[in-house]
């Protein structure tokens, strides 16, 4: 596969305050890349940094074997979706799209023409007098991506673009969008902080954090084999705990030792388990390789996911099979169902699932004290 | 619904109780006004109606004296187009001026840009007829102008009644008017706009004419309004800076209110603006035009 940018040592800060830490990624031909993590970690410094609105303070950035850091936007063969779409307000939707070419002086038949394609792509078609502001979100991220794609870029960035649109909306968009980049063969980098979003439509992702790239790989290898604990939190729901690696294919964790099939590792090593919730097995207390009590059960549908005490460690785990609270059980963990993880800065950082509810998870945690005064009160406005 | 209705509906009560002072002050000051001009503008001394005074306006006739020798024109309506033409001049001036300031402004610092905006309004505060003054005293012969002139060893210009220094005294009073509205307009701009164009492959030139122009122009229409009316009814600025050589039609109301000549002077008053509201209604009609397509 052909390279067509390769970010070299990249390294960028505003007001002395390092955004981005010695990046380094290829992206590839025909590939949909996906920047993923939360705010902050510079996903959208990167693309920016491509899209040629920022420089790098230290590194290169090629495009197709150039280096471009000193090439302004309007020269770069890179066009850009915007985050809240950025259309112009005093130009109709024929002439957004139309923008680009009226730029390059097209002749008139020919925008025309290129326009209506672009349009039909992506299901706008009548719509080419109506003024942009009376579009809904949905519409007008079309016509974004219209405008974006008429140039034939080689790679569309796009900026979050979903983030504004609800969810039934956003489930649609994302299969449109895999469509047209299939379409169209031009490579896309998407920025997203929602790792579901990502898992389902990238081929790479790339998974940032605190300015750095924390790991690169497909989808599967992402969410099977996380390389730190960061990554293991961020993609996905898991249980992470401290281990000692005893030989290969023998971990210690939970008081118990493990068969699991990863290797190189020293003797007596200290590392990070992971123990993803649907790939655990409950079973009776005595076949049980972990014993523990029920402390919560929540029907979702497809399947309950319930919270278990090991020894004080609350673990996730999700399960067809109803089990109430309360009721002590057992877990039986596969040795592929295990994976192992160096220790990292992010080591220790995330805990157990305590602290978790789904309600909770939505609002932030309440800390328990502040929680109390709440409960006190109520009471206290109920006696009266 | 019924909440939701009486909540809408106080709130069209306190709004019109907040604006009773001004509906008041308007009626009061503004409409009533405006009858009496009209009044006083169809009416003769006696209050009979008449069109005399509009007539008078369009065919007035006196003669003129220049190097080219004598001749009859039509007395307010050589006025009217040569307050129409210093007034055009000056506006012209404020946007050429005005509109890269507003640009520059708009995207420096939010501290730079305080300090810009108190720096061009500094000059609002202090009363206009000093200004005015100050303006005489830098413009003439014996002037500080013409003194540094003088230091750089030039020969002085006589700047000071001529029509140049009624179009600087004008650019200078009204300059604000037309810098802060652009400007306002400007610092709403969405940055994102800005970068899409070029992104989309414009040059700094291209983002300039094709995204930061059209979306500034409400800014630089009512810019326009607010020099071009005022510097087109002055008539304090003629005669201090240009010596009352060029007689303008803000001067012809002046002189034949002061005449006692009020029916007259409230029909060029009239008139005056009609023309007015007729050219906003055009130009607001243009750039409706504008922004629809």
């Amino acid at each position: 596969m052909k390279k067509i940018i390769e970010l070299k040592n990249i390294t960028k800060s505003f007001d002395g305050q390092v955004v981005l830490d010695n990046i380094n990624l290829d992206i590839y031909d025909n590939e949909f890349l996906t920047l993923l993590g939360p705010s902050g970690c510079g996903k959208t410094t990167t693309l920016r940094l491509i899209a040629g609105f920022e420089s790098p303070d230290v590194g290169d950035i090629i495009f197709l074997g150039e280096n471009i850091n000193n090439v302004p936007p309007y020269k770069r063969n890179v066009n850009t979706v915007f985050q809240r779409y950025a259309l112009f307000p005093h130009l109709n939707v024929f002439e957004n799209v139309a923008f680009p070419l009226r730029e390059k002086r097209v002749p008139k038949a020919e925008i025309e023409s290129r326009v209506n394609e672009m349009l039909t792509l992506v299901a706008l078609n009548g719509f080419e007098k109506r003024s942009v502001t009376s579009l809904s979100g949905g519409q007008q991220q079309r016509v974004a991506i219209a405008r974006a794609l008429i140039s034939s870029p080689r790679v569309l960035l796009l900026d979050e673009p979903l983030a504004a649109l609800d969810l039934k909306l956003r489930k649609d968009m994302q299969s449109e969008l895999k469509k047209i980049q299939k379409a169209t063969g031009i490579t896309f980098v998407f920025v997203t902080h929602d790792q579901e979003e990502a898992l389902s439509m990238s081929d790479t992702v790339v998974v940032m954090s605190e300015g750095r790239i924390q790991q690169i790989g497909t989808p599967v290898d992402i969410y099977n084999e996380p390389e730190n604990a960061f990554v293991a939190d961020f993609i996905g729901e898991s249980n992470i705990l401290d281990g000692i690696m005893l030989a290969d294919r023998k971990v210690s964790f939970s008081g118990h030792v493990f068969d699991c099939v990863d290797f190189g590792f020293e003797k007596r090593q200290p590392v990070d388990v992971v123990i993803r919730p649907e790939d655990v097995d409950i079973v009776s207390e005595e076949k049980g390789m972990l014993k523990g009590v029920v402390t919560s059960v929540t029907f979702l549908g497809v399947h309950y996911e319930i919270i278990v005490d090991i020894n004080g460690f609350k673990w996730m785990i999700q399960t067809t099979d109803f089990v109430d609270v309360d009721e002590h059980i057992g877990l039986y963990i596969e040795p592929d169902a295990i994976h192992i993880m160096r220790k990292s800065q992010y080591s220790g950082m995330y805990g157990d699932y305590s602290s978790f509810s789904m309600e909770m998870d939505e609002i932030g945690v309440l800390e328990e004290e502040v929680m109390e005064e709440v409960l006190e009160e109520a009471e206290v406005e109920h006696g009266e | 619904m019924g909440n939701k209705n009486m909540a809408a509906r106080r709130g069209s009560l306190i709004q019109r109780l907040c604006l009773a002072p001004y509906s008041v002050w308007a009626a009061l000051f503004i409409v009533v006004p405006l009858i009496f001009v009209a009044y006083y503008a169809f009416t003769d001394n006696a209050f009979n109606f008449t069109l005399d005074n509009v007539r008078r306006f369009f065919t007035a006739t006196s003669n003129v004296t220049d190097e080219a020798g004598t001749r009859e024109v039509h007395t307010y309506l050589l006025i009217f187009m040569r307050s129409l033409k210093l007034a055009v001049i000056s506006t012209v001036i404020c946007l050429i001026m005005g509109y890269p300031a507003a640009y520059i402004i708009s995207t420096a610092s939010a501290r730079t840009q305080k300090i810009m905006i108190a720096l061009i309004m500094i000059p609002m505060w202090m009363n206009f007829l000093i200004r005015t003054y100050a303006w005489m005293t830098i413009l003439q012969d014996t002037g500080i102008f013409n003194g540094m002139l003088g230091l750089l060893g030039l020969k002085p210009i006589h700047i000071i009644g001529t029509e140049g220094a009624v179009v600087i005294g004008m650019v200078y009073d009204y300059f604000p008017y037309m810098i802060l509205p652009i400007y306002s307009v400007m610092a709403k701009m969405d940055v994102k706009l800005l970068e899409a164009a070029r992104d989309l492959g414009c040059n700094s030139f291209g983002v300039l004419r094709r995204v930061i122009w059209p979306l500034s122009l409400p800014g630089v229409f009512s810019g326009i309004t607010m020099v071009l009316i005022p510097s087109i009814s002055t008539f304090y600025i003629s005669q201090k800076l240009g010596n009352g050589k060029f007689y303008l039609i803000g001067d012809a109301i002046e002189g034949q209110y002061v005449a006692n000549n009020l029916h007259f002077a409230a029909a060029i008053a009239f008139i005056l603006m009609v023309i007015l509201l007729v050219c906003m209604a055009v130009m607001q009609r243009s750039a409706n035009r504008r922004a629809a397509v």
